[in-house]
């Protein structure tokens, strides 16, 4: 169950970014904001290190005290960035990854879409039931 | 050695495990210290059950005297102090000696250990020299061992060595020493083997018993630590460590379910309130203290955490991976968090702070203590989380206890620092000496106001240092953020400021409007506070239009605004001067007329739509738009102003959302010229290039606030503007307004929008640029006068309609104002008749309608015009005939000496089509102008006519052709020919009386027979005429056209016969066999004078002769000519005169052949004066008159003969004195046997049948 889900355009700016609750909503923004910071740390590593063998999913990025931050980047640097509660032990890495994986296909449909146009704010609804499906119930 | 008495197990890196010795102490002590040293020599591999990697270790043991109380007791699961290996020592080779004593004595140590159920034992026989030597009754050597294998070792022979001369340097010690060794190491490793896996089966046991009642995670606890501290002892620190994680993973779960409610009754203790939180303690191997109470089952779950992540550290740090400490350590500090508030276990307030906080120093230290600073430096990155997370939790302490208000802390928060302290204890020992320890740290910090600020300062500092070293800079911006807020806290807006707008910047150019308004917030605060009016305003500017932002919030922001902007205005205060950007955004301009030309005086309007980002209704007192005037007149007439100007008139501005939420609007599209640079003397090109026009756009710098310009520049450029759009007292209400502006058009030029100001009492909001760029241009114009045809193409002869259009520009027709238009001889006639004409407004719309009354005199046609205002147009229609001229003329014959024309109208023929064309100069005088207009009409001749002479015999006709070039049907009649002399001859007509029609682009041939009755004159001048009208109109009168032309060298002169009769023997004429062609001229005609005087006369005795080439040619390859094609035939210039040739010829094919052409030429001796250029002319003319004589081809050969130079080049005759041949006249020469055939057949022994059709 995330508590919120942010898709990053490649220019860091957000794409997408929403969360419950929503009393929070500038703390999560100042969450994933920061977490840019090791998404990048571990592209440009990824990119050092292993060119072909693309793995997406980066992993935890950074936990703290309340949430664990996850992050995906697509090979469009696109960032995929889900927030979950601490205290939410049920979710596993893998579950993680299939969540990532659900965003990123429902992304991919999202840009197929010709009218849209890529670099603008997602409002695709499909997009957003989508998100809004895997903050409340553990995917 | 020392025997080891019974004291406590000190669990350190000294542990060894132990062996036991029995038996000869003094032999063992001579030979210990060798033994010591040599065991952990040599790596031996150890192979593990349940599948684990096999492993090389070096073994160590700890040597200790044999005591019955040494063995385990039933029950006794200790590890640490578990003999692994019994060894007896003897040096016994005595017989007696042995069965005497040394027997009954490993009897009893045998049956010591049996009962133990220990299995693991050695019985090492030491023997040497010196001891043998000394007695007599010495036995072979191997029989004491024998002896002692076969009472004791009955299966297990290896269970006994035998060491000899160990203290000797000799081979034979060594190997033996060796051997030894290799055997005790294998047994030990054995005995570890099986007693650990006994060991590890024993605690697997119990803890699958764990779901049971009464199980204790502490027992199982010190059970499985037991073997950590078994495989620390052994070195292998890596599976030390994992001993600790499955413990920590075990205690992880059971929380977990206990979360799930799933409780067991042992966590029940670890729940307990609680009343300590002294951090980590990791400076002492192993916290004794915590260990039992762990074994005591009265741990807290701090403690048990602090205890297990102490040992994890002490393992790793031996691991050399202190990276993974701090790793761990933030893993454990949140994880411990989450678990006390998940189990719900009643904390103070702060607690828990001050234990992370002590915490992270502690770990942080200790790993200070085992890295030097390059280390430490190079693995930021690892560190900086602590760094983080210690300042963060110094914060909430510091708030908490009231240490970062402006205020002193008050008695309440007094009495929470003191309870906090107290649960931190006292300090502990080992760090009692230290001045940097964390528990004095956080004493001292929560001590005071100003030691807190200093403590919180450092560590925030830290933080930022090392986060902007690792590159993770908006880490860095968070926590400088953070500390703007304590500054904030403190009062200290000037220092808040800097990272505050560090941080919205950050925030700015990568486009997050959340952090954006809520960071803008507190700079607006920050700016109140340090009264910096202007930053304030602009800030409350950007807030008021910020859609994340509430109404009411939005509402107060503006309100600053206007408050400020009313209370100002009576004082002299200076005018604050803001960006537009946040206050308002340009959407669209709009020009109508939508071209946005216009010429001088005319209404030009602006439309500007203003979407106001003000959440109310705001009063401008004006709202003005500098423009920018230049008199140069761009290339865009017509078009509309600027590049980005679309055809409607509109500009449409690029639309940036409100306050960031898209970071950086694109970049304008880019502006790309293609330029040239040609050499100004030939116009070569020296180079080629593109050029950006709007680099200064696309190269700006982005980023930092784009939005606020410096205010001094924007202020000049307000005085500046001359000319001013404005507009007072308009009230923008929220969202898009609409406002209307009437552009100045005084003066003709380009006028430049350049920017926007609006004006609220002292407030000025200014859009420094107009992007793209707005241009509007006055014109003014000069009147204009064209005429030109309604159709495409002007006939002459007939009335065509032309139109006359006046563009009056500034000038406004007057009564009485009239076009004179001069007329001479050939102009083309106006036709007066009153018509009317329209007059035009400048868009086109018709505004009006004049009668128009045209007065033609012998020179003059006078147009009177319609009154019309300046800037109009008028249009009317008048009809205008050309006649057609006489003959087409000549223009080179009609040259004066002075070169000038000698008409007014001048003909010329198109190349490519064909049509003749009349130039018709008109010089129009106009009431504006002391000069007269030249204005060129070009006339078609809709006729292109030919003629040709055809001969019979003497008999002549005259054929005429008309072909209708132009695009109309014409109706012809009354065709008639006339000599122009008019006397001698009569031209009998065979042509049609009735009228006949001409489509476009046909031709009507018509025929006269010429009739003479004397002679026929050498030359004729005939007019041809005939009258005509368009077809499409009907009734239409008939209008004349006339054609004259010129025959020469009318009558004909010879006949020329051909005969092709078979050879003399046969009866036809074959293929391939020889024919024979008879060719007879005749003279037809007396000597005429006009011959006399040609030079290719001989005379003698009065009588003339005329030398002519004949010539056979023959184009179709029909016929082989044998011998001599052609040859020189003089003839007796008298009528009658016959000369006849014979050639042979053999035709080529079968069937009905053509004759072979034969031609005649004048021949001209070379003393010859060459012809007049005038008669080559003529017989050029002659020449393609008489295309239909089939004559051409024969020019041509008679050209290509090289030698014999022809008609054309007349001056070239002139160089070398050579004969030359002369054509006759189309005329002159009648061929009798033209188009005869002759039938030719197949060729007798031709297997192969050809026949030509022709």
């Amino acid at each position: 169950m995330a508590v919120c889900i942010a898709v990053i355009a490649k220019e860091n700016y957000p794409l997408y970014i929403r969360s419950v609750p929503t009393e929070n909503e500038l703390k999560f923004h100042y969450t994933v904001h920061t977490s840019l910071d090791v998404v990048e740390e571990k592209i440009s590593a990824v990119g050092k290190a292993l060119v072909d063998q693309r793995e997406l999913y980066l992993g935890l990025l950074y936990p703290t005290e309340d949430y664990k931050v996850y992050g995906y980047v697509t090979n469009s640097k696109v960032k995929f960035v889900i927030v979950v509660d601490s205290s939410n032990t049920s979710l596993r890495d893998n579950e993680i990854r299939s969540m990532f994986r659900k965003l990123h296909n429902s992304f991919t449909d999202v840009m197929c879409n010709p009218f849209y146009n890529p670099g603008d704010p997602i409002q695709s609804k499909a997009f957003d039931s989508m998100v809004s499906a895997m903050m409340v119930q553990a995917c | 050695m020392e025997p080891l008495e019974e004291k406590p197990v000190i669990y350190t890196m000294e542990n060894k495990p132990i062996v036991t010795c029995a038996g000869d102490q003094a032999l063992f002590t001579s030979l210990y210290n060798p033994l010591a040293l040599q065991l952990p020599r040599e790596p031996m591999e150890w192979r593990r059950s349940y599948g684990r990697a096999p492993k090389m270790i070096h073994l160590e043991a700890n040597f200790v005297q044999f005591k019955e109380d040494l063995l385990p007791k039933e029950g006794n699961r200790a590890l640490l102090t578990f003999p692994f290996l019994h060894i007896y020592w003897t040096d016994c080779c005595d017989t007696e000696a042995y069965k005497a004593s040394v027997k009954e004595d490993m009897l009893r140590w045998q049956s010591l250990l049996r009962l133990h159920g220990s299995l693991d034992w050695l019985i090492v026989v030491v023997e040497s020299d010196s001891k043998k030597k000394n007695k007599t009754n010495i036995l072979p050597r191997t029989s004491i061992m024998d002896k002692i294998r076969s009472d004791f070792c009955n299966k297990q022979s290896d269970r006994c060595v035998v060491l000899s001369d160990p203290l000797k340097e000799s081979s034979r010690a060594q190997e033996s020493w060796s051997s030894f060794l290799t055997k005790l190491r294998t047994l030990l490793l054995m005995s570890f083997t099986k007693n650990l896996g006994k060991f590890e089966d024993d605690m697997r046991t119990l803890r699958e018993k764990r779901t049971e009642p009464g199980w204790s995670f502490c027992e199982y606890f010190m059970v499985q630590e037991e073997l950590a501290f078994v495989f620390e002892m052994l070195q292998q620190f890596e599976d030390a460590l994992v001993q600790y994680d499955e413990l920590d993973a075990l205690f992880t779960q059971y929380v977990l379910n206990f979360g799930a409610g799933d409780g067991a009754n042992w966590l029940g203790s670890f729940c307990a309130p609680v009343r300590s939180w002294n951090g980590l303690v990791l400076r002492r191997p192993i916290d004794m203290e915590k260990r039992e109470q762990i074994q005591g089952g009265q741990v807290s779950l701090l403690d048990l955490r602090s205890y297990l992540f102490s040992r994890q550290c002490t393992l790793l740090v031996f691991l050399q991976r202190p990276w993974e400490v701090t790793q761990r350590a933030l893993q454990l500090l949140h994880n411990c968090v989450q678990e006390l508030h998940l189990l719900e276990v009643s904390v103070l307030q702060g607690a828990l702070d001050c234990w992370v906080f002590l915490s992270c120093l502690e770990v942080l230290q200790r790993i200070e203590g085992c890295c030097d600073r390059a280390q430490l430096e190079a693995n930021c990155s690892h560190t900086v989380g602590l760094w983080a997370y210690s300042s963060e939790k110094l914060k909430s302490l510091g708030s908490l206890c009231g240490l970062m208000s402006e205020n002193r802390p008050d008695s309440e928060d007094l009495n929470r620092t003191v309870d906090l302290l107290a649960g931190l204890g006292i300090e502990r020992p080992e760090t009692a000496s230290s001045l940097q320890s964390p528990y004095k740290k956080l004493k001292e910090a929560l001590s005071s106001v100003e030691a807190f600020e200093k403590h919180y300062l450092d560590l925030t500092h830290a933080a930022m240092e090392m986060y902007r070293a690792i590159g993770r800079m908006r880490s860095a911006r968070l926590v400088g953020k953070s500390l703007a807020e304590f500054y904030m806290r403190k009062g200290d807006s000037r220092r808040a400021e800097g990272f505050l707008q560090d941080a919205l910047s950050s925030y700015v150019s990568e486009g997050w409007s959340l952090p954006i308004t809520h960071t803008r917030k507190q700079v607006a605060e920050c700016h109140k506070l340090l009264n910096q009016t202007e930053d304030y305003l602009q800030t409350s500017a950007l807030l008021a239009g910020d859609a994340n932002l509430t109404d009411k919030e939005r509402e107060h922001f503006c309100q600053e605004i206007l408050t400020y902007a009313s209370h100002m205005s009576d004082s002299q205060a200076k005018k604050v001067v803001l960006s537009m950007s946040a206050f308002a955004q340009l959407r669209q301009l709009q020009f109508s007329p939508a071209a946005a030309v216009v010429h001088v005086g005319a209404a030009l309007q602006l439309e500007l739509r203003l979407h106001s980002l003000m959440p109310v209704a705001v009063r401008l007192e004006q709202l003005a738009a500098g423009v920018h005037f230049s008199l140069e007149k761009g290339g865009a007439r017509g078009g509309a102003g600027g590049g980005a100007q679309c055809r409607a008139g509109t500009v449409r501005f690029p639309q940036e959302s409100p306050a960031g939420a898209q970071p950086r609007p694109r970049p304008p599209a880019l502006e790309l010229h293609e330029m040239h640079d040609r050499s100004p003397s030939d116009r070569t090109l020296n180079s080629a290039g593109v050029v950006c026009k709007n680099v200064h756009l696309l190269l700006r710098r982005r980023g930092s606030s784009a939005s606020l310009d410096p205010p001094g520049h924007v202020g000049v450029a307000v005085d500046d503007g001359a000319q001013l759009l404005k507009t007072s007292e308009v009230v923008l209400s929220p969202g898009n307004n609409s406002i209307i502006f009437t552009a100045p058009s005084r003066e003709p030029g380009t006028y430049t929008l350049r920017q926007l100001c609006a004006t609220v009492g002292q407030v000025q909001f200014v859009l420094p640029h107009i992007y793209p760029i707005v241009q509007y241009e006055v014109y003014s114009q000069e009147p204009q006068l064209t005429i030109e045809p309604l159709a495409d193409n002007l006939l002459a002869g007939f009335p065509q309609r032309v139109k006359f259009t006046i563009v009056t520009g500034h000038y406004s027709i007057k009564k009485g104002d009239a076009l004179q238009l001069s007329n001479r001889d050939a102009m083309p006639i106006l036709q007066s008749s009153t018509c009317s004409a329209y007059i035009l407004s400048s868009t086109g719309e018709r505004v009006g309608e004049g009668v128009l009354s045209v007065q033609s005199s012998e020179k003059v046609t006078s147009i009177s015009l319609p009154l019309a205002p300046p800037y109009h147009t008028i249009q009317f229609q008048l009809e205008a005939l050309c006649h057609i001229p006489p003959t087409p003329p000549r223009p080179e014959t009609q040259r004066l000496t002075n070169g000038e024309l000698q008409h007014w109208a001048k003909t010329r023929k198109r190349a490519d089509s064909g049509i003749a064309a009349i130039d018709h100069k008109i010089s129009v005088d106009c009431p504006w102008s002391i000069y007269s207009t030249l204005i060129v009409l070009t006339f078609h001749i809709p006729f292109k006519s030919k003629h040709s002479l055809l001969s019979v015999g003497k008999r002549k006709y005259i054929q005429v052709c008309v072909q209708n070039v132009s695009e109309m049907k014409f109706h012809l009649v009354e065709q008639s020919l006339a000599e122009r002399e008019g006397t001698l001859l009569e031209l009998q007509s065979l042509n049609a009386k009735t009228q006949q029609l001409v489509h476009s682009k046909q031709s009507l041939f018509y025929v006269w027979e010429v009739k003479w009755v004397k002679d026929l004159p050498l030359c004729l001048q005939c007019v041809f005429s005939i009258s005509f009208s368009p077809a499409a109109t009907e009734g239409s009168s008939y209008k004349p056209y006339r054609y004259e032309f010129q025959l020469e060298n009318v009558s004909t002169l010879y006949s020329m016969r051909a005969e092709i009769m078979p050879a003399p023997e046969a009866q036809d004429c074959h293929t391939g066999a020889l024919c024979v062609l008879e060719v007879c001229i005749t003279r037809l005609a007396e000597l005429c004078e006009a011959e006399k005087e040609d030079t290719g006369l001989t005379e003698s005795d009065g009588l003339y002769t005329a030398k002519l080439l004949y010539e056979v040619v023959d184009n179709s390859s029909n016929w082989a000519v044998c011998g001599k094609s052609s040859g020189l035939v003089s003839m007796a210039v008298a009528a009658s005169t016959t000369h006849s040739v014979q050639m042979e010829v053999m035709p080529l094919f079968a069937g009905n052949l053509p004759f072979p052409n034969i031609k005649l030429f004048k021949y001209l001796p070379h003393y010859a004066t060459p012809v007049l250029q005038t008669d080559t002319d003529s017989c050029l003319e002659k020449d393609s008159v008489s295309l239909l004589d089939d004559q051409t081809a024969d020019t041509a050969s008679i050209r290509s003969r090289g030698s014999v130079h022809s008609l054309g080049g007349g001056e070239q005759v002139r160089g070398p004195p050579l004969p030359r041949l002369e054509p006759f006249g189309a005329g002159q020469v009648f061929n009798a046997s033209r188009g005869r055939q002759v039938l030719v057949l197949p060729g007798k022994d031709d297997h192969v049948l050809e026949v030509n059709v022709t």
